[in-house]
């Protein structure tokens, strides 16, 4: 099981609630090789959806050029303080972890 | 008959070597499946206007579109901030793509009503290159790029 994301999230006086996500992950591009010259296999989070009260405020499609340990931030309407927030990822080998953070 | 299997040699013999550690099962199908939706054939788009093709169209250049956060001269390829901002209006889908990088798409965004068109990231650059924000607005496909110089690259690692 891969790292927690930290995530953190804020509402301003506008109304507008900023996300901010720092994923733990190797992302590796699959293009690289190791000591002995053989290809190290692709290893990335090729989804990644936000939600805020069942509702999708976020989703996306991630290749591996993205870099390690991604950082990720989106601005949405419609949340209060309190609310929570939950961001999900997917890699290419099935792995999937989902954190959610409180809105301040 | 025999036509047919020479096609699909000549195919074989020009797709990458990403292609074929595709097919060899890096990318499972069953897996990409389980995962929701994941458009491959963008994300191994080898050049700029192959990706336009793999989303559906030539777009318009837009002023509307704007990077932020992002640097004229990036100093660790391996992590270069990318931000993209969309003033047009029912903006749907911003993607990031990286002219040189081996496979030219990073990262696509899809926009639901209530998200700001704003994303910001971070993205691997192998060489100085032209970054390009591709965003789908009202069902039409717009561009703007920009150059970002990179001093040590980030994809050899």
């Amino acid at each position: 099981m891969a790292d927690p994301m930290r995530i953190r999230a804020a509402v301003d006086a506008g109304g507008v609630t900023e996300v901010k996500v720092l994923m733990s992950h190797e992302m590796e591009t699959g293009q690289r090789r190791d000591a002995a010259g053989a290809l190290v296999p692709a290893w990335f989070i090729q989804n990644v959806t936000a939600t805020h009260a069942g509702k999708t405020v976020l989703s996306a499609q991630w290749g591996p050029a993205i870099a390690k340990n991604p950082f990720l931030s989106f601005r949405f309407k419609g949340a209060q303080k309190g609310d929570k927030v939950q961001v999900t990822w997917v890699d290419n080998r099935g792995d999937k972890r989902t954190d959610e953070a409180t809105i301040a | 008959m025999d036509s047919g299997r020479r096609d699909a040699l000549k195919a074989g013999g020009s797709v990458s070597l990403l292609t074929l550690l595709a097919a060899a099962g890096w990318l499972k199908p069953g897996e990409a499946g389980a995962q929701g939706a994941w458009n491959k054939a963008a994300f191994e788009a080898k050049s700029i206007p192959d990706a336009y093709k793999a989303f559906g169209g030539a777009p318009a250049q837009a002023k509307e579109i704007a990077f932020v956060a992002t640097p004229d001269i990036a100093e660790n390829g391996a992590v270069v901030p990318i931000g993209v901002t969309s003033s047009l209006p029912k903006t749907e889908q911003i993607a990031i793509l990286v002219e040189k990088n081996p496979n030219v798409l990073a990262a696509s965004f899809d926009i639901p009503a209530g998200t700001e068109a704003t994303v910001t990231t971070r993205v691997k650059m192998g060489q100085s290159s032209n970054v390009y924000a591709l965003v789908k607005a009202d069902g039409k496909y717009y561009v703007a790029q920009k150059e970002v110089k990179v001093t040590l690259g980030g994809c050899g690692g």
